[in-house]
């Protein structure tokens, strides 16, 4: 069946601000979607309004509403546009819902405009517990026993039938919310009451819990000829009772036979296909008895999911771009496997390699949180690691974490107190792998760990091996000692360079050195969907140490490498990928080879066409450097990617690569405290009074200097982490001594805090010459609670003139001080018409896309080509187009943590953002913000 | 690391590239047909498949080995490559249900493999140089002694290995009451159709290859079928009468893989040797008739010739084309109730989309 003709236009709904369990992943589908429709001759419009989206970019979409995701706005949109249909697959749940209701409100009627790639019977089917219960034993497959429940007493007595341990999933909620399990009769009433209350229909499911079962992923398509292919399979690491994601998940299935494969092959497609009539992507959950094989179906999601994201990456099968075509006719055996080329869109992907998919948690921004994982999603972001073998792909994803973790465990930060270790072992939380190789380092046999953990034995014995590499390593002093055979050995289960230095208490540059020696090098092959049965051009590379190297870097061409954000965390998100992006883009048009390096699969800046050339690997020194010395780049950009990136350029700088933009030491002064201080009195640039703090004598000598209230902080933190304010000598001596507790080899930062201050911040460009102010942003809540978790206001609406001035002239001054080449941002605090310089990020800032949308001005771009030199802000003609005010808002997941303190505070909390418009300060939403903000001066 | 003993071992290719590795399975050497599969799983019934006879075989999945084997899901009743090449070698397993490692398996069926190879080196050297001989040993390191030993190794164009795997003596499979007789012509069949057919009420009597036809007749049957075997379909004039002489009785006929290439040489049609073949679980492939579209599970060195099948529309009509390079995968001939597929409809492993074309045969004998 070819294209539908009729479609000449479609609207897109995103997924809104980032939560966790909706993340931006949702970006990533729906930039491919709205890329492939656009391929088509089709004029895409977009919905959503999360600013640091790549999808409502205009390099993406031919219109984009950043309107809030609601009936209201759906209907301004068919007011303005003629939409001839709507695909609300890929904005995820939020996407979804917003369909049905519209639906219900008969909007998509009366617009004369209809809903592609879904069927909102097959929805309702999927979405309500017993109905999709029901439907799957009708078609002969199994389910868990489990009973509905409306009301207490019905799910009291639901309980009575099912027997503990059980599990209760309210109907209709995100990323399992409220739901869990419960293994004892005197837990069950909260947790049926909170699943209750979760529930927008106040329904929930009361199932069996089948503890211990293996859990498993397939990822379909399915085209209007009702043709299905299974695109991936995932298999959990974590068995049934963690939730997918937060789950470690590997792919290819590592323990399942054909016949048991096949037999979840037939069911998912016979599932599939009984629902409803829709063409796209499908997502469904199967648990697997390991005695018996015996299989029963856990859900479905008849929609683009965040498992869609990760198996897209793990293939390299373009799943939303294909489930766009789909949405609109096309069939699968008509379109081409967009990596090949010249193979079939219609099949199924084979690896001959291994992805490690690891959730990453930001459990320490939510003090008081359970940090025990269950049914609920918790994490809040995630990475791949890809390799040879399992192990290699496990490490690398543990590299690419962003923890301080050099792999799996064997870099000094292992648990030694065997109880410690069992207690984490049964109940898993964010550490659950890496106590679980300290229990066999520790002797605890197999057996008991599986009885703990249910993990199937296999993984277990996978990561003995590597307690029993460490223990071979120990016996050698020094890096000649290692036989290079044992050498090749250790780097093909992903030993990183600094684990094998640290086993044998040497430095890691020794065994660098001799492992290159012994020409032990990085081998680059190309993710290709078909296992190297056909030929692809795309170049897609990922490292491991094998034979033959496939990635032959271009000649003639001079080359940029732009270093990703790692997994996305509060403190440093989408807005990261965003910039990565456009970096990307810019640097192709200033006529540069654009190389990009990233670990994180929901990121559009990791999608196979949009760098020139993309290598999978995690954001960790030995990779780069390998990467570095492979291609020969003319530099390195580290401005785009966050504290991730920019983290990188000491070593970069050190070992004489070139960073493109600032350089290393003016990046380091701004940095580093003392010495950006020491630059600021300089300048004449007032700041508040500060010190550094080595002890807590320290600490109390310096706040006798500066005074209370005082911001205390460790050094080189990201989003504020660990960061209070203290009023007395006794609350500032407790929290020293936590900070020194958790992060040892800390200095502790002191600086006078300025109570009931404004807070402001700007973002410029710097070409060495002159300087351009991107946006002056005011925040509505007062000093004290983070830059991030705070609704910033563009332009500023109360600050005085001279106020204004004053922050233009300061950050002119300190971006020619610091010899800016490219992006800085600076806070600024302001009290009594009084500007304080509080900090400046030489880098894109979490604003910077805020701004370019607000403004419509492209200045990712328009900063990447400064930072390469090919350009002077005089080259451009910056024409700002702003309209009344535009309000970045913050927001948060606090629902997925019941008991953590909702105040907000200099650590930052938020998860995601929206983007408001506002005509004018008598706007109802800004003074509702506004009001707040005297709440918070009160408290 | 290893908790069993392995040496290194070498991988030779005709064209006399090399490759390093370590021992899997037994010590020792062995010959045979590179060729690579690159499903994902179903390891154990792709060196018990008969069509596989003296190849080896490179698996493309990273690893090899994890959920053991299990002895009711072999092809037939021994290992059927003759060596195997894999990257990671993963003895060490784990499935409740299954019976013994990989280890023990390869030792007790006397298997020589190499692992830590790399494998994708090894697949896009094939896939550009073509399909070759190649020998494994875990013996001998001298390159020159290996390349003699290689020299000595019949090319598998021209080679008839059909009847090196068929069955011996006449057996029967099913149940005697089932409502409809099959005489199988064996060329090396893999259980699994065995099972489709008797699962379909299917009573089958399997014939060794070079059975004369009129000792088929003489069981008088419901329909015929021609089994999937190894090696090259054009030196079999004995099946390819055999199968002139079914066509002539105008009983049902399927054919599947080999069998497939014999009823196109029963109608003059010729088959050719391909470049590397077709060996996986994700083939895709367009059924002509309905539209829809199957993932077929395929193992085939040899073709039918595109060229002929056009040259000969009246004799046949071809029923289903690969989607990935336009190869014939299903004919029909025409006024006769014969069909037959290039891919394995059984699957085992691979996807069972394609068992329907087991109730189409069942479907001719019916009516």
């Amino acid at each position: 069946m070819p294209k539908d003709q009729s479609i000449k236009s479609v609207l897109i709904l995103g997924s809104g601000p980032i939560v966790i369990g909706q993340a931006c992943e949702f970006d990533y589908s729906g930039s491919q979607a709205s890329r492939s429709l656009r391929e088509e001759g089709i004029e895409v419009t977009l919905i959503n309004d999360n600013p640091a989206t790549i999808m409502t970019d205009p390099v993406t979409a031919d219109h984009v509403y950043l309107l809030p995701l609601t009936t209201e706005s759906i209907i301004q949109v068919l007011e303005e546009k003629q939409i001839d249909a709507v695909l609300p697959t890929m904005g995820g749940q939020t996407a979804l819902n917003l369909a049905i209701e519209a639906d219900e409100q008969g909007i998509w009627e009366k617009y004369n405009t209809r809903l592609i790639g879904v069927d909102i019977a097959a929805i309702e089917l999927t979405e309500n517990r017993e109905a999709f219960r029901k439907h799957m034993i009708d078609i002969g497959l199994s389910v868990a026993p489990s009973k509905i429940a409306n009301s207490f007493l019905e799910g009291k007595d639901a309980a009575q039938h099912i027997g503990f341990p059980l599990v209760i999933r309210p109907s209709y909620t995100l990323g399992g919310t409220g739901g869990g399990f419960v293994h004892k009769p005197e837990d069950f009433d909260p947790a049926l009451r909170r699943g209750l209350s979760m529930s927008p229909t106040h329904e929930v499911l009361v199932e069996k819990a089948v503890l211990g079962w293996k859990e498993f992923e397939l990822e379909l398509l399915r085209d209007a000829n009702d043709n299905v292919v299974i695109i991936c399979t995932v298999e959990n690491l974590d068995p049934m009772g963690i939730h997918t994601g937060d789950s470690i998940t590997v792919a290819p299935a590592m323990t399942l036979s054909d016949t048991a494969y096949q037999r979840m092959r037939d069911e998912a497609i016979q599932a599939m296909r009984s629902l409803g009539n829709f063409s796209g992507g499908c997502n469904i959950q199967f648990s697997l008895n390991p005695e018996t094989e015996e299989l029963i179906v856990i859900e479905i999601n008849p929609r683009v999911s965040r498992s869609s994201a990760l198996a897209s990456k793990a293939t390299g099968y373009p799943i939303a771009k294909i489930a766009a075509k789909l949405a609109i006719g096309y069939t699968l055996d008509e379109l081409k496997n967009q990596i090949t080329q010249n193979t079939s869109a219609y099949f199924e992907p084979t690896l001959d390699y291994v992805i490690v998919k690891m959730p990453r948690w930001n459990f320490d921004k939510f003090q008081g949180s359970d940090h025990e994982l269950g049914l609920q999603m918790k994490s809040v972001g995630e990475v791949m690691g890809i390799g040879r073998t399992f192990l290699e792909a496990l490490q690398k994803a543990c590299q690419s974490l962003e923890n301080n973790r050099m792999g799996l465990g064997a870099d000094m930060k292992e648990w030694i107190k065997t109880t410690d270790i069992l207690e984490r072992l049964e109940k898993a939380s964010e550490d659950r792998i890496f106590r679980l190789k300290d229990a066999l380092r520790l002797g605890v046999p197999e057996k008991t760990i599986q009885k703990l953990t249910r993990i199937d034995p296999w993984f277990i014995k996978q990561i003995k091996q590597l307690v029993k590499m460490e223990q071979q390593l120990m016996r050698y002093n020094v890096a000649e000692d290692i036989p290079a055979d044992f050498m090749r050995e250790l780097k093909t289960v992903g030993y990183s360079d600094a684990q094998i230095a640290w086993v044998m208490r040497i430095q890691e540059e020794e065994v660098a050195t001799y492992r290159k020696k012994l020409n032990i090098r990085r081998t680059y092959k190309m993710v290709d969907t078909c296992a190297a049965e056909f030929e692809a051009q795309t170049p897609y590379f990922y490292s491991t140490f094998d034979q033959e190297n496939e990635s032959i870097p271009s000649e003639g061409k001079k080359k940029v490498i732009v270093l990703g954000s790692g997994p996305n965390r509060i403190g440093q998100g989408i807005e990261f990928d965003y910039c990565c992006v456009h970096g990307l883009l810019a640097i192709k048009e200033a006529g540069y080879e654009a190389i990009m390096i990233n670990c994180n699969p929901e990121t559009v800046s990791t999608d196979f066409d949009m760098a020139d050339k993309l290598y999978f690997e995690p954001v960790f020194w030995e990779h780069l450097e390998e990467i570095m010395e492979l291609e020969k780049p003319e530099g390195v950009i580290v401005q785009l990617g966050g504290q991730t990136a920019l983290k990188m350029a000491e070593t970069l700088h050190a070992k004489g690569y070139k960073i493109i933009g600032t350089s290393f030491p003016n990046m380091d002064l701004a940095e580093d405290r003392g010495a950006f201080s020491d630059l600021l009195k300089e300048l004449g640039i007032p700041y508040p009074e500060y010190g550094v703090a080595n002890d807590a004598d320290e600490a109390l000598q310096i706040a006798k200097r500066t005074g209370y209230p005082a911001l205390v902080r460790p050094s080189y933190v990201l989003g504020g982490q660990r960061m209070r304010i203290v009023i007395n000598d006794e609350e500032l001596e407790k929290h020293v001594l936590s900070i020194f507790k958790h992060l040892p080899d800390n200095r502790v930062l002191i600086d006078h805090f300025l109570d009931r201050a404004k807070e402001a911040e700007i973002d410029a460009i710097c070409d060495g010459d002159e300087v351009h102010i991107m946006g002056i942003m005011e925040h509505i809540e007062p000093a004290g609670i983070h830059s991030g978790d705070s609704s910033a206001v563009l332009p500023t609406y109360s600050l005085s003139v001279e106020a204004i001035n004053k922050m233009v002239e300061y950050a002119e001054k300190l971006a020619k001080a610091l010899d800016i080449r490219g992006l800085i941002n600076i806070q600024f605090a302001i009290k009594d018409d009084q500007v304080y310089v509080i900090e400046a990020n030489p880098r894109a800032s979490r604003t910077t896309p805020f701004i370019a949308k607000a403004y419509q001005v492209p200045y990712l771009k328009i900063a990447t080509k400064i930072m390469l030199g090919t350009h002077k802000l005089k080259d451009f003609d910056i024409k700002p187009r702003p309209s009344g005010y535009a309000i970045k808002v913050p927001v948060f997941s606090f629902n997925k943590f019941p008991n953590v303190d909702k105040n907000l505070g200099p650590e930052m909390k938020s998860t995601g953002e929206a983007i408001r418009f506002i005509k004018d300060l008598s706007d109802p939403f800004f003074r509702e913000l506004d009001k707040q903000r005297y709440m918070y001066l009160t408290r | 690391m290893s908790d069993i003993q392995q040496v290194p071992a070498v991988l030779l290719l005709e064209d006399g590239t090399v490759f390093h590795g370590l021992s899997a399975g037994k010590i020792g050497t062995t010959t045979g047909e590179i060729c690579f599969n690159t499903g994902m799983t179903g390891y154990q019934e792709i060196f018990t498949d008969p069509s596989y006879y003296g190849q080896l075989m490179v698996l493309t999945n990273a690893h090899i080995g994890n959920y053991g084997t299990k002895r009711t899901e072999s092809e037939s009743y021994s290992i059927k490559i003759n060596g195997l090449i894999c990257k990671n070698y993963t003895y060490e397993y784990h499935r409740p249900l299954a019976d013994q490692s990989i280890q023990a398996y390869f030792e007790e069926e006397n298997l020589v493999g190499i692992c830590n190879i790399d494998t994708r080196a090894v697949v896009r050297h094939i896939r550009s140089k073509g399909a070759m001989n190649a020998i494994i040993s875990s013996e001998e390191t001298d390159l020159d002694a290996l390349k003699a030993r290689l020299a000595e190794v019949p090319s598998m164009d021209g080679l008839e290995l059909a009847s090196k795997v068929s069955t011996k003596e006449t057996y029967t499979f099913g149940s005697p009451q089932a409502k409809y007789r099959v005489a199988v012509l064996d060329f090396g069949i893999k259980q699994n159709i065995l099972n489709n057919f008797a699962e379909r009420d299917c009573y089958l009597q399997v014939f060794p290859a070079q059975t004369p036809i009129e000792e088929l007749r003489a069981w008088n049957p419901d329909g015929y079928f021609l089994s999937n075997g190894p090696g090259d379909p054009a030196p079999m004039a004995y099946a390819v009468s055999t199968a002139k002489a079914i066509l002539e009785e105008d009983k049902p006929l399927f054919g599947i893989c080999l069998g497939h290439q014999l009823l196109a040489l029963a109608v003059d049609i010729p088959t050719y040797k391909m470049h590397h073949g077709h060996r996986g679980i994700n083939h895709p492939v367009k059924n002509l008739a309905t539209g829809k579209c199957e993932i077929t599970s395929q193992n085939h060195g040899f073709g039918v010739s595109p060229e002929a099948i056009e040259a000969n529309t009246d004799k046949v009509e071809v029923t289903h084309i690969n989607l990935n390079d336009g190869t014939i995968e299903g004919m029909r001939i025409r006024g006769k109730k014969a069909f037959s597929v290039q891919y394995h409809p059984e699957a085992s492993p691979g996807p069972h989309d394609a068992r329907y074309l087991f109730d189409e045969f069942v479907k001719l004998m019916e009516n």
